[in-house]
């Protein structure tokens, strides 16, 4: 009797701390994990699974441990809106990373805005951060910035005449329409603007219009999925002389695959995760690139890509901004993520201001040129 | 100019030669038993993606394009028995129906089975273009036109030729007679599926090193070859051939020389003109009394 009272009293004076333990920090997920954008999301809710994993066995952040509510809005902008309510209402997260797509993220800033909760969005699109939202950030770079760093190095190259064939899908007619914006203003003339359907299986008609079209210096092609690897092909058939550009759309091992000889030569902006290995020592982000694709693939054996990164990039930022503002306060943390300044990240280097929040710079984009069926940096460093 | 011209025509007959398998295939089965099989296009997926899946396995091309038109050929064996005829007394539009599903059935399955990636197939013999007159054509172009005219070649024997041939004519022409002469229409039902899956399979196959494949390619094929169908005259083989490369044409030379933003567009406007001013297509022969 006597021993069990022993016990018990052991029991309770042992897992007496257990209780007193603070809260975990709430982190809050909606990504496509299934659906049409599934290879955006399965690599980010593995990225976050995983590293949630290692920072929660080295000890959590501020002495607390994390926790994931991670939520499948499978591509669909009316059910990241519902994950993204129950999140906020009844998960009470302290903040949100996550919407894989556009689309998902715009439905959920309306939420975040008037909740009040920090949230990283995943997407692309300028939109998410322009007009600058308060409680909005993003990781991923914009089509914008892939237009700009395509722009000068086809200047670099002496090409200011270029010709534009773009697919029909959103990121291929948000990225078209950014590059037709900033053209002039890096001093491009688009002599032609092509565009193709979603299925499309021949797109030579298009390509001979452009090659019959006199002036034209390069051509770039804004498209995402099978298409460029279409026009790759046909460019090569047609045998066209000028320099062909794809987008960052397609900057996976994938593309290289399905075009196999035709994308010998072909350039693209990437981020630096895709070509870790072959970055200098002195490049800042080597050591954050390796570091994840390491992890990463070790863990998934699985290739890595730049979108698990983002979130990669998305978490960090949050977890720094935590331990700089030395709470989960959710308005402190915002405004430890606004002053986020030299956070290198695979994504590129991170300076955020009340301005911009998102924070890379053209450095972010490494200039790609396929040889010998594997990308090579065209610049050792910009 | 006229090179340019040449390159559009070409690329036009290579694609039109594809949706002509594909509205080929439409015909068959509509022929055999008046139903629209929108499983179609998924026949043309099978086909390219168990190409792909077997020549990753390590077999060699011809083997694996074989075995995915045999593969391709007893999905479409099996619909029919499975689901097709054990709705035989349904009426035509349930039949139709009862396609839709199959396609969705088939497309989540292959995204299962296989994976939702997009696949290239190499090209049976090579890549390095071909120059006619200033333009340029693939090989695989030229075994896409090949295969497509030995196939309406073979498919014409076979309708005129063999009695199974003869027998699934005249099940179209008059289901209840051919019964009534002793002609086994659940065998015709079932070889006009088989066929009409093989024909497609085909297509997926011949078309895959040109354009790749994946898990949803059967979608706008499918709906394309519907369209060259429906402009040639449904259930007509030399209509649907005719519809098939007049409807390559018209998206090449419409792409390349009025707006390319509308490509597919030209085709479905050409699609819906010709269902309202021909409505037996083409090469229509039938009179109006289906509905």
């Amino acid at each position: 009797m006597s021993l069990r009272v022993l016990l018990a009293l052991a029991v309770v004076a042992l897992s007496g701390p257990a209780v007193a333990q603070p809260q975990p920090i709430r982190i809050g997920a909606f990504l496509s994990v299934t659906g049409p954008a599934a290879f955006l999301g399965d690599p980010e809710q593995k990225t976050l699974e995983l590293y949630v994993e290692k920072i929660n066995a080295a000890g959590g952040v501020l002495g607390r441990k994390l926790e994931l509510h991670a939520y499948d809005s499978a591509g669909d902008a009316e059910k990241a809106r519902a994950y993204v309510k129950r999140l906020i209402e009844q998960d009470k997260v302290d903040v949100l990373v996550g919407g894989s797509t556009t689309g998902e993220t715009m439905a959920a800033v309306p939420l975040a805005e008037s909740a009040g909760v920090p949230f990283i969005s995943l997407a692309g699109a300028v939109v998410i951060v322009e007009p600058v939202k308060k409680w909005v950030f993003k990781t991923p770079h914009t089509d914008r910035m892939a237009c700009e760093k395509i722009f000068a190095d086809m200047r670099a190259r002496g090409a200011t005449r270029v010709a534009l064939i773009s697919g029909a899908g959103g990121f291929d007619r948000s990225m078209r329409a950014e590059c037709l914006k900033v053209a002039g203003k890096q001093g491009v003339e688009i002599l032609a603007d092509e565009s193709y359907g979603a299925g499309d299986s021949d797109m030579t008609a298009q390509l001979a219009k452009i090659k019959a079209t006199p002036g034209v210096q390069a051509v770039l092609n804004a498209g995402f999925g099978q298409g460029p690897a279409i026009v790759t092909k046909n460019y090569r058939q047609l045998a066209i002389g000028a320099p062909l550009y794809q987008s960052h759309g397609v900057a996976s091992k994938q593309f290289v695959k399905l075009a196999g000889d035709a994308a010998e030569g072909v350039r693209l902006p990437a981020a630096a995760l895709l070509v870790a290995d072959t970055l200098p020592a002195s490049d800042p982000q080597k050591k954050v690139v390796t570091g994840y694709k390491r992890d990463y693939e070790g863990r998934f054996k699985q290739e890595v890509s730049t979108f698990g990164g983002h979130a990669y990039d998305g978490l960090m930022i949050v977890l720094d901004a935590m331990r700089r503002a030395g709470s989960t306060d959710k308005a402190k943390v915002r405004d430890a993520i606004e002053s986020t300044r030299g956070y290198v990240g695979t994504g590129g280097v991170v300076n955020m201001s009340a301005q911009d929040h998102m924070g890379l710079d053209l450095s972010a984009f490494r200039m790609l040129e396929v040889r010998g069926g594997d990308w090579n940096l065209v610049e050792p460093r910009h | 100019m006229s090179a340019q011209l040449l390159q559009f025509l070409l690329s036009g007959l290579t694609v039109g030669a594809i949706y002509a398998l594909v509205a080929l295939g439409f015909a068959i089965i509509y022929n055999a038993s008046n139903v629209i099989n929108f499983a179609q296009g998924e026949f043309v997926m099978i086909g390219g993606m168990a190409a792909a899946a077997f020549i990753d396995s390590g077999l060699p091309l011809p083997l694996s394009v074989l075995f995915s038109v045999t593969l391709a050929t007893l999905v479409g064996l099996l619909l029919e028995k499975l689901a097709v005829e054990p709705a035989r007394g349904a009426p035509v539009v349930t039949l139709i129906i009862i396609t839709i599903g199959a396609s969705i059935l088939l497309r989540g399955l292959a995204a299962l089975v296989w994976d939702k990636k997009i696949h290239p197939l190499p090209a049976f013999s090579g890549e390095a273009p071909i120059a006619v007159g200033g333009a340029t054509l693939l090989p695989q172009a030229l075994w896409v036109l090949g295969t497509t005219l030995a196939t309406v070649a073979a498919l014409w024997w076979f309708f005129n030729r063999t009695l199974t041939g003869k027998a699934m004519l005249a099940v179209s022409h008059n289901r209840l007679a051919a019964q009534l002469m002793g002609i086994s229409v659940s065998r015709v039902l079932a070889v006009s599926f088989g066929l009409s899956a093989a024909l497609g399979a085909l297509a997926g196959v011949l078309i895959a090193p040109i354009s790749f494949t994946a898990w949803d390619v059967g979608v706008m094929l499918g709906l394309k070859g519907f369209a060259a169908a429906m402009l040639g005259g449904i259930g007509s083989g030399p209509g649907a051939v005719a519809g098939g490369l007049a409807l390559g044409l018209i998206e090449a030379l419409g792409a390349g020389y009025l707006s390319s933003a509308y490509k597919d567009v030209f085709a479905f406007i050409v699609l819906l003109a010709a269902l309202v001013f021909l409505p037996n297509g083409l090469v229509g022969r039938r009179a109006a009394e289906r509905v």
